[in-house]
């Protein structure tokens, strides 16, 4: 789960990490009234899910008040890589003297909570990891020791020499660990961390993602969650244990398993088809599961096809021709489909869709090519 | 041989009196696998499956002298169950549970490593050395005994790479379901090293999929240390980045983890990556072959 920067600015501030003042505008109204109570230079940005900001426009300073809601009129409804921006954040422009890079995630291969830091700051870190890995400095932390003093310190001194800066750091790096592990985080990053005038350090922006498997303990965090149109989609399938992400193309799948879901899409892919969605209806499968599959899968008005792929394993084979089964009845769709079952009680499910005059195909390759073939006799 | 099981390990299930704990127990049973034990705090004097029932792990261990356990528990009691496990004295953990939160899994691994346990898993369907012992949740019926090694980051793409194997009458020594999660246990390069090492097998096919760096690393292992051949599959060649693609560990961020990147890994280390599942039999076909007229 992401949150908006906004959000993360009010998790830093709770903690005790220096942020500048900010104000959340959704309105043209607001971002003129924020501008006057902050009164002095501020920087406009749009809160949207998504990297590249700066670049596509999104972020603007702001000398005056006038030039502010001007900044405002531009970002507010503005389009980000797909996402429409519906507020603001209106901050306090403290004078940046030197900016860096900082942030914790999780580490596969040392199996850790990662830290890493740069100062190398401000700009998109990713192309900092491409054209100059050396300027990160890499820091897995024990999870039996959790970020101490010496630790914070030493990565402190990799990026200050000032004491008085170190200790500020030091204290920013210890909080932002704490942060990490007491929400279940998976990202926390502040870039810039930048030092301002007199010295003293600030996060001017954070951004903060959540490990999905935590949020049963992190109420507070799933609280946050402002998902949109897609990703509500998405939730809901989840609450009936299914596995969807919505793609753009019109071959609407359905499979077990999120490793052969994949393989499914690229299987369909490679033969020249383009996949509605990944589906994945997840192990011991019941009958309903498939209905509110196949009622997801129909709800999307660009499925003009639907491929079923089950490897049966602890997924039976004769539940989800059962499942199948009321769907049709349900439903009462002109959808073609195509369908391979194998596996556990395979044999048994073919019997029980026999009546369906479904094209029951034997492999993967031949289920995607068949479901190809439908999708081009509908166009003609 | 094999690698990590064989038909005189013996096994213990965490979680035996639940739902999916015993019906699972139940198959690996009439599989052969050598169940001795079933842990359930409370439960204990019981018996699932005619599996004696123990309210600790160190009583089933005691008791039984299992040396590995598969857990059947809900995730957000899985990491101390297999805390339990390597503190009660098992040697090798099998966490079929989904959906272990990461920080969890985090301090779960760094107490095995401390104590030298292995884990594989979470999020896993276990594994299985044909014709001897199936730990977890595979149908024992597709695989057929052989010389091919398998390990694969997902549980379903397994079984349709096996049945294709099966189907072309090639065998397997050992299947690995390693585990979709982004911090797990056992991994690639522990495996192809087990492999490697392990007489009985001769080719060793491995399925990844997006996300993380893991596969990259296996080709830099492999073209180090492992003289076998190897052939691989990933999953997610058509993935749009930033989205989760069902495993907590399949996502592309920020350009890398991409499918690409892992077969050129791979190529480039004279790995052959199969495009399409139904190609996987024919490379091992061929590998082994190679392998064959080399040692003539």
């Amino acid at each position: 789960m992401k949150i908006h920067e906004y959000q993360a600015r009010q998790i830093f501030r709770n903690y005790g990490i220096p942020v500048p003042e900010d104000k959340l505008c959704y309105t043209i109204a607001e971002v003129e009234q924020a501008a006057k109570e902050l009164n002095r230079m501020v920087v406009v940005k749009a809160q949207v899910l998504v990297g590249g900001r700066g670049k596509a426009g999104g972020v603007k300073l702001a000398k005056t008040v006038t030039d502010a809601v001007a900044a405002g009129q531009k970002i507010l409804g503005m389009d980000i890589k797909g996402y429409t921006v519906e507020k603001v954040l209106v901050a306090d422009a403290v004078e940046i003297h030197k900016e860096f890079y900082v942030g914790l995630t999780i580490d596969r291969n040392t199996k850790s909570v990662l830290f890493m830091a740069s100062a190398e700051g401000g700009v998109e870190i990713e192309e900092v990891a491409k054209t100059n890995p050396e300027a990160i400095h890499k820091i897995p932390i024990d999870p039996t020791l959790g970020m101490t003093d010496f630790i914070a310190r030493k990565i402190a001194f990799k990026l200050f020499t000032d004491m008085a800066q170190v200790k500020q750091a030091a204290d920013i790096f210890k909080k932002m660990y704490q942060i990490f592990i007491e929400t279940d985080a998976s990202i926390v990053e502040i870039n810039p961390l930048a030092t301002s005038d007199g010295g003293k350090i600030y996060a001017l922006d954070g951004k903060m993602n959540f490990d999905d498997n935590a949020l049963f303990r992190q109420a507070e965090i799933a609280a946050m969650n402002e998902p949109d149109e897609d990703e509500k989609k998405e939730l809901k399938a989840k609450e009936s244990g299914l596995s969807y992400i919505r793609l753009d193309g019109n071959i609407g799948c359905m499979v077990n398993g999120a490793g052969l879901a994949m393989a499914t899409m690229d299987v369909v892919k490679h033969f020249g088809g383009s996949p509605a969605n990944f589906l994945d209806i997840g192990g011991s499968s019941s009958p309903q599961k498939v209905v509110d599959a196949m009622n997801l899968l129909m709800s999307d008005k660009n499925v003009k096809v639907i491929m079923i792929n089950i490897f049966g394993g602890i997924t039976r084979c004769d539940d989800v021709a059962k499942g199948l089964v009321i769907a049709l009845e349900q439903l009462k769709t002109d959808i073609p489909i195509v369908i391979r079952l194998s596996g556990t009680n395979a044999e048994e499910g073919l019997r029980i869709i026999a009546d369906q005059n479904l094209p029951i195909v034997g492999s993967l390759s031949e289920a995607a090519q068949e479901a190809i073939k439908m999708v081009k006799n509908l166009a003609s | 041989m094999s690698i990590l099981i064989n038909k005189d390990t013996k096994v213990l299930v965490q979680g035996i009196t639940g739902r999916d704990g015993s019906f699972h127990t139940g198959k690996m049973v009439a599989y052969g696998t050598n169940i001795v034990a079933g842990v359930s705090p409370g439960k204990a004097g019981q018996e699932v499956h005619n599996v004696p029932v123990f309210n600790t792990v160190e009583n089933a261990v005691k008791a039984t002298g299992a040396t590995v356990s598969v857990i059947f528990i809900p995730a957000p009691l899985a990491a101390d169950a297999i805390l339990e496990a390597a503190e009660g004295g098992i040697k090798l953990v099998v966490c079929i549970s989904e959906g272990v939160p990461t920080l969890d899994m985090i301090k779960a691994t760094a107490y095995l490593k401390k104590k030298g346990v292995q884990l594989i898993g979470a999020n896993c369907p276990g594994l299985i050395t044909p014709g001897e012992s199936m730990i977890g949740i595979l149908p024992g019926n597709i695989f057929k005994k052989g010389n091919v090694g398998l390990m694969s980051r997902s549980g379903t793409l397994t079984y349709l790479m096996v049945s294709l194997l099966t189907d072309n009458n090639i065998g397997q020594s050992t299947c690995v379901g390693i585990g979709g999660d982004p911090v797990a246990g056992l991994y690639y390069q522990e495996l192809l090293e087990m492999f490697e090492n392990d007489p009985d097998t001769e080719a060793i096919v491995l399925i990844g999929e997006i996300g993380g760096d893991a596969e990259e690393r296996a080709a830099q292992y492999i073209k180090e240390h492992v003289t076998k051949p190897v052939v691989a599959f990933i999953a997610g060649q058509t993935a749009p980045p930033g989205k989760r693609m069902g495993h907590a560990g399949a996502i592309i961020s920020s350009g890398s983890g991409t499918a690409e990147e892992k077969i050129a890994a791979f190529e480039a280390v004279g790995v052959p990556v199969a495009r399409l599942p139904v190609e996987i039999p024919n490379l091992v076909k061929a590998a082994l072959e190679k392998r064959l007229t080399k040692s003539k």
